[in-house]
């Protein structure tokens, strides 16, 4: 029989250790990834001719970047490594993918999708004005560029990242204006004892914030966020705290997200089936403990199966490689599969405390005014939403998005999606579930008018 | 020079010289093509939809919010996009149609 042909989308921490354990099982996976280089997100590496040190990127991870960047480097002739290729459509067993604008196709007879996350928003009155980024974009520009995206940046919104991000964009020297977090501090300190699962985790959270106290940065907790100010750009912030006064500040940037979503589309374009995780309040894609989907012989792995981090992606990573080799009945340790699920318990265990620390305020993107641009593709207001609903009668998203465009623009929902979502429960007075979600579509992300296909092998 | 970026660090490298929007702009070697801009300008296009500037928003290729085009029509995302000496970028669509629409 001829050696069985496993793909890996997706080079962050949890593809490279699935791709390691399928190179040490004696297979030879294909691994795709967008990136320019391998590392994912929380590990991307910087530019070949940046000279900063690992500390200085990664701070407390400057090990693990290392470990997990040298287990992929030293992989490089095992494996036929696809980089900057997009997989943007699946059909059967068929990967459809794209590089500099040149399409090609990959037959696999076992996928393992580990393509990570994105940062969840909810909009904003003000939030597409130029100096308004996503969290993670705030990160991407200081970890892979030595930029700040702005002189005095605020940073809004709630979940770890907050805190890590504004503590490295401090300690790279930006003036921070302050951290607006929309959780209160109550639910922070309730969940430390869930949260104690990952002491040093925890105690790294613990850190950051001490950090900014230290630097006399204000931490506001329990903020509602009214507007981020500016004629033709960001000019500052407004917003309520949690005592109810109103506070202005003043800001030439923004750095905005509220925890993540996972990135699923082509675990949908695989047919796997979806279920609604109350305590993430997203649809994911259901999979067994070792990441097995409803679809045989499609696997999910790290932040895009389900957000636990970065810890848990090399877990999940690998487990979802073990159950590769042993559905084609290849020698797997039991053992270790049963420490890889002990860990992944661990991390579930913490990430039920972030959950209670760091709630999604669906409360804000319910109340998102008439004229707020929801959609910043097409620029569509949460009016024109709510009045779809309520004239057209639109009974779920997908029903919405035909009607009125919302979630069909160049970023295919990924930003509005989650607002989308609430504002139509809202409207409907039913829950997340019953509205539904964006259904992923092919191509996945937006191809250039310029792509062809490759000729010949 | 009033830039939207704020380098802080790495800026010992060779630099790049670009052509945007016709204007000369110099970059520096490993800089993506919208740090090149924003390191100099305040904002990179002007939304379709007629509701103001954009600057990009997510960086990582996944909002679409800073495509730019060639002379020749071809669109580059400008935050996944390395410079390179010599590249002409235009911050306004070339033609009308240029952006198929795959719904
Ligand atoms: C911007 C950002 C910054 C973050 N920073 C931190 C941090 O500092 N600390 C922390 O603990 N956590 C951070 N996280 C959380 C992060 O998701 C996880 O820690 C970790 O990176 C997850 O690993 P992963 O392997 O599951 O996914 P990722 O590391 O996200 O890797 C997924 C990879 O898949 C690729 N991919 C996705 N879809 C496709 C496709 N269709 N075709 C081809 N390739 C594809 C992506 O380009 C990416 O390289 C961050 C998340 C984001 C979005």
């Amino acid at each position: 029989m001829a050696e069985p042909r496993v793909v890996v989308i997706g080079a962050g921490p949890a593809g490279i250790r699935a791709a390691q354990a399928l190179v040490a099982a004696g297979l030879r996976p294909a691994v795709v990834d967008e990136g320019l280089c391998s590392g994912g997100q929380i590990y991307r590496r910087q530019p070949a001719n940046f000279k900063r040190p690992y500390e200085a990127l990664y701070g407390f991870e400057a090990k693990k970047a290392r470990a997990v960047h040298t287990t992929f480097d030293d992989l490089s002739n095992a494996i036929d490594y696809h980089p900057e290729t997009l997989a943007w459509n699946l059909s059967g067993n068929t990967l459809h993918l794209v590089r500099n604008d040149i399409a090609d196709t990959l037959d696999f007879d076992a996928l393992i999708l580990a393509t990570g996350a994105t940062d969840r928003l909810l909009p904003l009155r003000g939030w597409t004005l130029p100096g308004c980024y996503s969290l993670g974009a705030s990160q991407i520009a200081l970890k892979a560029q030595a930029c700040a995206i702005g002189e005095r940046v605020v940073f809004l919104g709630t979940g770890p990242l907050l805190y890590l991000i504004s503590y490295q964009y401090a300690q790279a020297g930006v003036d921070v204006a302050a951290v607006l977090d929309t959780s209160p501090f109550s639910g922070q300190i309730g969940a430390l004892p869930v949260m104690a699962s990952r002491p040093s985790m925890l105690a790294k959270g613990l850190y950051y914030r001490a950090q900014l106290t230290a630097r006399r940065i204000p931490v506001h907790t329990s903020v509602i966020p009214l507007q981020i100010e500016g004629e033709t750009s960001v000019s500052g912030v407004r917003f309520r705290t949690g005592k109810g006064k109103e506070q202005q500040l003043v800001a030439d940037a923004v750095g905005m997200g509220f925890h993540l979503r996972s990135e699923t589309q082509l675990a949908d374009l695989a047919h796997c089936e979806f279920d609604f995780d109350e305590e993430l309040a997203q649809w994911a894609p259901v999979a067994d403990v070792d990441g097995r989907s409803s679809v045989p012989g499609v696997y999910l792995a790290g932040d895009g199966a389900r957000i636990l981090g970065a810890d848990s992606a090399e877990i999940t990573g690998e487990l979802a490689a073990l159950a590769v080799l042993s559905d084609l009945e290849r020698p797997v340790s039991g053992q270790r599969v049963q420490k890889l699920r002990q860990g992944r318990e661990r991390m579930e265990r913490f990430r039920r405390g972030l959950a209670m620390a760091f709630p999604w305020p669906a409360f804000l993107a319910r109340g998102v005014e008439y004229d707020v641009l929801l959609c910043r593709c097409e620029a569509i207001s949460a009016g024109e939403l709510r009045s779809s609903a309520s004239q057209c009668g639109a009974p779920e998203l997908n029903r919405a998005k035909a009607l009125i465009r919302v979630g069909m623009g160049r970023c295919q929902g990924r930003y509005c999606g989650h607002a989308a979502a609430e504002v139509l429960a809202d409207m409907r007075g039913e829950s997340l579930r019953d509205v539904g979600r964006l259904r992923g579509q092919g191509p996945v992300k937006p191809l250039s008018c310029n792509t062809r296909m490759k000729v010949s092998k | 020079m009033l830039g939207r970026f704020v380098r802080v660090a790495e800026q010992d490298r060779p630099t790049v010289e670009l052509e945007v929007d016709g204007s000369p702009c110099q970059a520096l070697e490993g800089d993506t093509l919208l740090v090149a801009v924003l390191s100099q300008r305040n904002t990179l296009r002007q939304s379709e939809f007629g509701d103001g500037d954009r600057a990009g928003f997510c960086l990582m290729g996944a909002c679409q919010d800073c495509w730019v085009w060639t002379p020749t029509g071809e669109r580059l995302r400008a935050c996944t996009t390395q410079v390179s000496a010599g590249l002409r970028v235009m911050t306004h669509p070339p033609g009308e149609d240029v952006w198929p629409n795959l719904a």
